[in-house]
């Protein structure tokens, strides 16, 4: 379960002074759904997920993943999240084996534990090939199984993805697709970042669309397209933001 | 909050990481092993034999004046030890243009207000740094020298006076000091600049590149996704660099004891460039050759091992503002120059600890290391450099910690 509540994020700049990233935001997503976050780019998507992971701290307000606090429990929640990026690259210098042995053991598990999860996360992700060979070797293909592998080695409850597909191709883009549905189908919570409107077509349950930091709508596919009277996501998306960009 | 198993296994996983990286083990392992036998033996058998060459050089020498004084001039062109040319108009820029070494000036009437007992000075011009002009200054000083006590001991001799006459007694200077204290006096200076310059180099690597090149390459993102503190993670990491520093000092003080054996035995054995001269001296130079206090080598790891912590928490915590490798290298580098003017500094003769001066760091170091070395050991000094080297690392690591746990630092963008 995540739930955001009045999620603020703000930083300073010399020029421009103090700036909204994240304005005021709160959503609910339960378990065994995927909640989209669809945003152009600078819409403030990356913060709000990094406010999840507690790789950044609240200006104000809170939220609760797996029912730990962000702001007082950020240490519980990262046990209990995986979370998956464009930017989480893995140890170029380490094998695959050793890089999901390392998050095994920061995440506390015991050697026996980690073997056992090792051979179960290879199995699945047809890994056995490249598990013993370092990382600066591989293909795209081979990266993003090691990544969501690493993601995974501590079966967390709540996955976090922050455009995971951005720069791939379109084989290795449909893989992360259909992971990120395996995950929702073990009844984790999912949460979905992107800016591409077709996979939130494939992929949500439920779509905040984000603009300039702050949630301006929120509902399900077909609520949207009751609601703005449009098929196309496309199109919809620019209704919420407001028009054309010029 | 400090949980030892996470930075364990944080520590052995960034090891492993920087051991499978080349350049890592360049500037921790190579440079220091290898710095100490390329100088000794690269530039100190270089320095030899140029030294070796310069001195078996006849030197080109021109006399100025003279013409009424054919004796002294006609020994000179006698003389084996140099080479007389032509007298030119222009001999001062002959001497610039290094065409001769040195040009001796026999003032008017030299050789007969000699015998009248009133001759003019002679002038011998050389052109001042230049090592061959040098030693062919050397070689007239020494001949006119010869000619003066020569003409004082024949006056004597003329008036059946005795030699001792004017010389009554004779001032001859004894070394007291061991030779470690010699040893310590010459290589003291030296020894904690190159440990110094090497303890900060080993750290560079890898304080760069746990942090900046970490974020460059996208995996401190990932790193921070674990469950595990900031300061479990920072701590981890730090002691990675704190390990490249120490092992840099280490291998370069083992690579410095075993070369300075070897090169001991290399140049005695008169392989060292200077040939004869080294064969025909090996005994005096056994004699000479510096030694250094062992317990002082135990001491000056003691003593820089705060130091090593100081200059890892630094270069990490300025590598950690980079958002880059290469904005890191450019932070870092002018880092070199702080390290080393204090070093230098320290290796200035006629610098001497004092109290204030043991609070400078890095000086305080330098000059407390020449000390040990010698064998000196003030304790109070020692006690008080130590101490406050401690208090600097001290606040340099506690200062690491913190700006690792800013997210400004580390989502730098």
């Amino acid at each position: 379960m995540i739930e955001a509540r009045h999620l603020t994020k703000t930083f300073k700049d010399k020029k421009r002074g103090v700036i909204y990233a994240v304005n005021d935001i709160s959503f609910t997503c339960a378990p065994g759904r995927i909640y989209g976050l669809l945003g152009a780019n600078g819409a403030g998507k990356t913060t709000t997920l990094r406010l999840l992971a507690t790789l950044l701290q609240p200006t104000s307000g809170t939220a609760t993943l797996a029912g730990y606090d962000v702001v007082k429990d950020p240490q519980q929640v990262r046990a209990n999240v995986g979370f998956l990026a464009a930017s989480t690259a893995l140890y170029g210098r380490l094998t695959a084996r050793e890089m999901i042995r390392y998050f095994g053991e920061l995440n506390g598990l015991s050697p026996v534990l980690i073997r056992e999860r090792t051979k179960q996360l290879a199995d699945q992700l047809d890994m056995h090939e490249f598990l013993d060979r370092r990382c600066d070797k591989f293909s795209t293909g081979m990266k993003q199984k090691t990544s969501i592998a690493r993601t995974l080695i501590h079966d967390p409850a709540v996955m976090i993805f922050d455009e995971p597909t951005l720069g791939l191709d379109v084989m290795a883009a449909r893989a992360i697709v259909r992971f990120v549905r395996e995950c929702r189908d073990r009844g984790k919570t999912v949460i979905y970042s992107t800016h591409v409107m077709s996979e939130v077509e494939k992929l949500c349950d439920q779509v905040g669309v984000i603009h300039d930091g702050r949630l301006l709508a929120e509902g399900t596919l077909e609520e949207f397209r009751t609601r703005y009277a449009e098929r196309d996501m496309e199109e919809i998306f620019v209704k919420i933001v407001g028009g054309e960009t010029k | 909050m400090i949980n030892l198993k996470n930075i364990l296994t944080v520590y052995l996983k960034e090891l492993k990481d920087s051991l499978r990286d080349r350049r890592a083990i360049f500037s921790i392992v190579v440079v220091p092993t290898l710095l100490m036998p390329a100088l000794m033996f690269g530039v100190g058998k270089i320095a030899a034999g140029i030294f070796s060459k310069a001195r078996q050089e006849t030197p080109t020498v021109m006399i100025i004046g003279g013409d009424d004084s054919p004796d002294i001039v006609a020994k000179l062109k006698q003389s084996e030890k140099m080479r007389i040319v032509e007298s030119v108009a222009d001999w001062k820029q002959r001497i610039s243009d290094k065409k001769i070494r040195a040009a001796v000036q026999i003032p008017p009437g030299f050789e007969p207000k000699l015998k009248a007992g009133d001759a003019g000075p002679i002038l011998i011009y050389n052109y001042g740094g230049e090592l061959k002009s040098g030693f062919a200054a050397e070689v007239l000083e020494k001949f006119f020298r010869d000619l003066r006590e020569k003409t004082v001991t024949d006056r004597l001799a003329a008036r059946s006076l005795p030699p001792g006459l004017i010389t009554p007694f004779e001032v001859k200077r004894e070394n007291v000091a061991p030779p470690e204290k010699v040893g310590g006096n010459l290589l003291g200076g030296v020894v904690p600049y190159i440990v110094i310059l090497l303890c900060f180099t080993g750290a560079m690597y890898p304080a760069m590149d746990l942090t900046a090149g970490e974020k460059e390459r996208g995996t401190m993102e990932t790193l921070l996704c674990s469950p595990v503190s900031r300061t479990n993670l920072v701590l981890g990491k730090f002691l990675v660099v704190l390990t490249g520093s120490l092992s840099a000092m280490v291998l370069s003080l083992a690579s410095m004891g075993i070369s300075a054996t070897a090169a001991g035995l290399f140049f005695l054995n008169g392989h060292g460039g200077a040939g004869k001269l080294a064969a025909a001296h090996a005994n005096a130079a056994a004699s000479a050759m510096p030694t250094i206090d062992p317990l002082g080598l135990f001491g000056v790891i003691a003593m820089i091992f705060p130091v090593a912590i100081l200059f890892s928490a630094v270069l990490f915590t300025i590598s950690l503002f980079a958002k880059s490798y290469k904005e890191a290298q450019s932070y870092t580098a002018p880092m070199i120059f702080f390290v080393l003017m204090p070093a230098m500094v320290g290796m200035l003769p006629g610098v001497e600890l004092n109290a204030g001066l043991a609070l400078v760091p890095i000086l305080n170091l330098s000059l407390v290391c020449k000390e040990m070395l010698s064998g000196i050991w003030h304790w109070n000094y020692i006690g008080l450099i130590f101490g406050s080297s401690c208090f600097y690392a001290a606040v340099a690591l506690a200062f690491a910690v913190r700006m690792f746990n800013r997210e400004d630092v580390i989502f730098r963008s």
